[in-house]
């Protein structure tokens, strides 16, 4: 297998594009990410794009001809990848996995959502898409109702607190308000997130990640050939993908994603390396019990020790590891198809030294971790700075 | 649209009219289970007006007009505009039904205008234009409501029940208007379909976009025309959707917190819709001395905005209305849920 590497990064401002189509946001990352790169279009062999829900936010399908033909790069081949959530973190592997394989030199990868086109409840209803409609979306679950579900098992069974569950969304926040790309950058406290109304007990709104427009591409390299493109080439060196079980009823843990461990473990040992080593992570926290459930599953801490620390604050940046730096899925925005290829731009951000107030000192290894529905799909990978 | 200016045109009379009954909205939310006091205060608006059974739009605007006309020969009265959005027929004009009470019919011409919440300013333009024209000596505009928001909806909390009327004419003006200017564009912000009950919104959608582009795109516009910015106005009253939206948007255009603050009602009696702008520049002329200029300027879903550069002479003084707005604002008696459900006619098996 080759090498591969990240040569150019760009995304959109993540929040409410109301004067943006769809299809704007997929031109503006694309061509950020190609600009950053400094490379003509015509170098482009393929790409993928993640994209959730597009036919029930917009009525429209056919993504990968869409891109292909908006960015200007037709006919070159574009596929669109869906794992709900973790549609662009697939996008992401797959598109790895295009160069490593020996196939193609160069892959644009791209993730995009437009959801404030359609009201609250219809948006609710297009995300409950991820979960498994039979079991549970027909039996009146929704998203935040499976995941209060989860943090109702690990408060019982690790002593687990709405407080500390709140101070992961008090830390994003925090981070966010240094990212120029954000949907909220405005500081938040224990009180307001305590206050902010429950949406399925024990979550509250200010646990909750928003509905948001928005796009992110990154131009992937076969790392020979990425200095070409880049002084400062950032490489994926390892990257996995695990499934789970669409309803959280089949699972043997509620507190636990499984297919998050597998994907870990697999991508540190594929690496030789531990979680430990880890400076900078992008974890999918599309509710506050989804960090702290990210960061035990990880390996970063102890399983039930989530909570603790980061009401302690060792999640924060620049401390012991430095989780969501961009904001998370909470503060910088969370628009499904595009939130597994805007952590690998925050990482890439964070590995070249270019995310201002908000870079993690000496950043060597980052990881991203991005999660499909309550954890069908999980894509965990590893980043460094290419030789 | 050009600015229009206007020689000797203006405001010769006013009237507002609102509802007894108020509602609180801790009231409100205890029965849908919400944070009464955080969405009151996020909402700024602490109760709302609540129009009896016996009351529509009609009723309401035909109580405001009778105020704003009392000093003057009915008869007289060459137009007579009803803005509403809950009018109680679907066809047949309210505004007939006014003039008839008022004693203006039959040399006149009537009709019923909508534009959400700002076809009460629209009625104004067009009384201005045909005075001004020598088509008539003097028009009415009244915007009026009995707004509609649906059971547990952002919009039940702040939708309530005025009407404001507003008399132009030639002939002892109290309010000159220097110019007028709109700005309108296809926004769906908010809406209400044929045979619907209550409206809907677009949530946030109904900010940015909305609001706050139109009122600061038409304010914005008048001032280049007239040469004009926020220093040169003693007031400023701008349509009232909620509490917060009116300050935040004088704020953006340059105004103190205390020039927009005299016509601030909807805190107190909710959003009137078509009433609301009318209400509240009603409120500033109980108040206004001579030789003061206002900055009015309405806002309608769909969308759309009114701006008015008015300037107060010294006919003011005699032409106030006996009891100012928040002097009939303090008159007002509490209901609770079940009564408001009552009054308001959202008990189905009625």
């Amino acid at each position: 297998m080759r090498k591969v590497s990240i040569v150019g990064a760009g995304m959109t401002r993540f929040g409410e594009h109301w004067e943006t189509s769809f299809r704007d946001l997929i031109v503006e990352a694309g061509v950020k990410a190609l600009t950053d790169a400094q490379m003509p279009g015509q170098d482009v062999q393929a790409i993928f794009g993640g994209c959730m829900a597009s036919s029930r936010f917009i009525a429209q399908e056919h993504i990968g001809s869409l891109i292909a033909d908006q960015v200007g790069l037709k006919p070159i081949p574009s596929t669109r990848c869906e794992a709900a959530c973790a549609s662009g973190g697939v996008a992401l592997h797959s598109g790895w996995l295009a160069i490593a394989s020996g196939r193609y030199d160069v892959v644009v990868v791209g993730g995009v959502e437009k959801m404030t086109e359609i009201g609250t409840s219809r948006a609710a209803l297009a995300l409950g898409g991820a979960g498994d409609q039979e079991w549970e979306l027909f039996n009146g679950a929704s998203f935040p109702s499976i995941y209060a579900l989860m943090a109702c098992r690990h408060m019982h069974d690790y002593g687990t607190t709405e407080e500390q569950m709140a101070s992961c969304a008090v830390k994003n926040h925090a981070n966010a308000v240094n990212n120029e790309y954000a949907q909220y950058r405005k500081k938040i406290t224990i009180e307001q997130v305590m206050n902010s109304g429950y949406v399925a007990s024990p979550l509250k709104l200010f646990d909750c990640s928003p509905l948001t427009d928005g796009a992110a591409a990154v131009v992937l390299c076969a790392s020979e050939k990425a200095r070409k493109y880049s002084d400062a080439p950032v490489e994926i060196f390892s990257t996995s993908q695990a499934s789970g079980t669409l309803s959280l009823a089949s699972r043997s843990s509620f507190t636990s994603i499984d297919a998050t461990r597998v994907a870990a473990r697999d991508a540190f040992d594929h690496a030789r390396l531990t979680p430990k080593d880890v400076d900078v992570a992008e974890v999918h926290d599309c509710f506050t019990i989804a960090e702290i459930m990210a960061i035990e599953d990880l390996g970063f801490f102890k399983k039930g020790e989530g909570g603790k620390v980061s009401e302690e604050g060792r999640t924060a940046l620049n401390a012991e590891i430095s989780v969501n730096t961009s904001g998370g899925l909470k503060a910088c925005g969370h628009p499904v198809g595009a939130t597994g290829v805007k952590q690998a731009v925050e990482i890439t951000w964070q590995l070249r030294g270019e995310a201002g107030k908000r870079q993690v000192n000496g950043a060597e290894i980052g990881l991203t971790h991005n999660v499909g529905g309550s954890g069908g799909t999980a894509v965990v990978n590893l980043y460094k700075r290419g030789d | 649209m050009v600015t229009a200016m206007f020689n000797g045109v203006g405001i010769t009379g006013y009237g507002t009219y609102v509802p007894r009954m108020r509602i609180k909205i801790e009231e409100i939310a205890r029965v849908w289970g919400k944070d009464g006091a955080s969405l009151s205060k996020s909402l700024n608006i602490k109760e709302k007006t609540v129009a009896a059974y016996d009351e529509d739009s009609c009723t309401l605007a035909v109580e405001a007009a009778r105020v704003a006309c009392r000093n003057v020969d009915a008869s007289k009265i060459g137009a007579v505009f009803v803005g509403s959005e809950s009018p109680p027929y679907a066809v047949k004009p309210s505004s007939t039904v006014v003039a008839e009470a008022l004693g203006s019919t039959p040399n006149m011409t009537a009709a019923d205008l909508e534009f959400a919440c700002k076809a009460g300013t629209a009625g104004i333009q067009s009384a201005l234009a045909m005075v001004a024209c020598g088509m008539i000596e003097s028009g009415l505009a009244i915007g009026s409501d009995t707004a509609q928001g649906r059971p547990n909806d952002v919009l039940e909390f702040s939708s309530g029940s005025g009407a404001g009327a507003i008399l132009v004419g030639k002939e002892k003006v109290i309010a000159l208007v220097e110019a007028t200017y709109s700005f309108s564009t296809d926004t769906p912000d908010f809406w209400r379909r044929s045979h619907a009950e209550f409206p809907k919104h677009a949530g946030r959608f109904t900010g940015k976009p909305a609001y706050f582009k139109h009122v600061a795109g038409a304010a914005n516009r008048l001032f280049q025309e007239l040469g004009t910015k926020a220093e040169d106005y003693d007031y400023a009253v701008f349509h009232q959707p909620n509490g917060q939206f009116p300050l935040k948007v004088g704020e953006q255009l340059g105004f103190e917190k205390e020039k927009v603050l005299p016509g601030m009602v909807t805190p107190l009696i909710g959003n009137t819709y078509s009433g609301a702008t009318m209400i509240a520049l009603c409120a500033v002329l109980d108040v206004a001395k001579p030789g003061q200029r206002i900055l009015a300027v309405s806002y309608g879903s769909g969308a759309g905005s009114d701006a008015f550069s008015l300037s107060v002479t010294d006919e003011i003084e005699n032409a106030r209305q006996p009891v100012p707005v928040f002097e009939q604002i303090k008159d007002k008696e509490y209901v609770d849920y079940a009564l408001y459900v009552k009054h308001r006619r959202k008990l189905k098996s009625l």
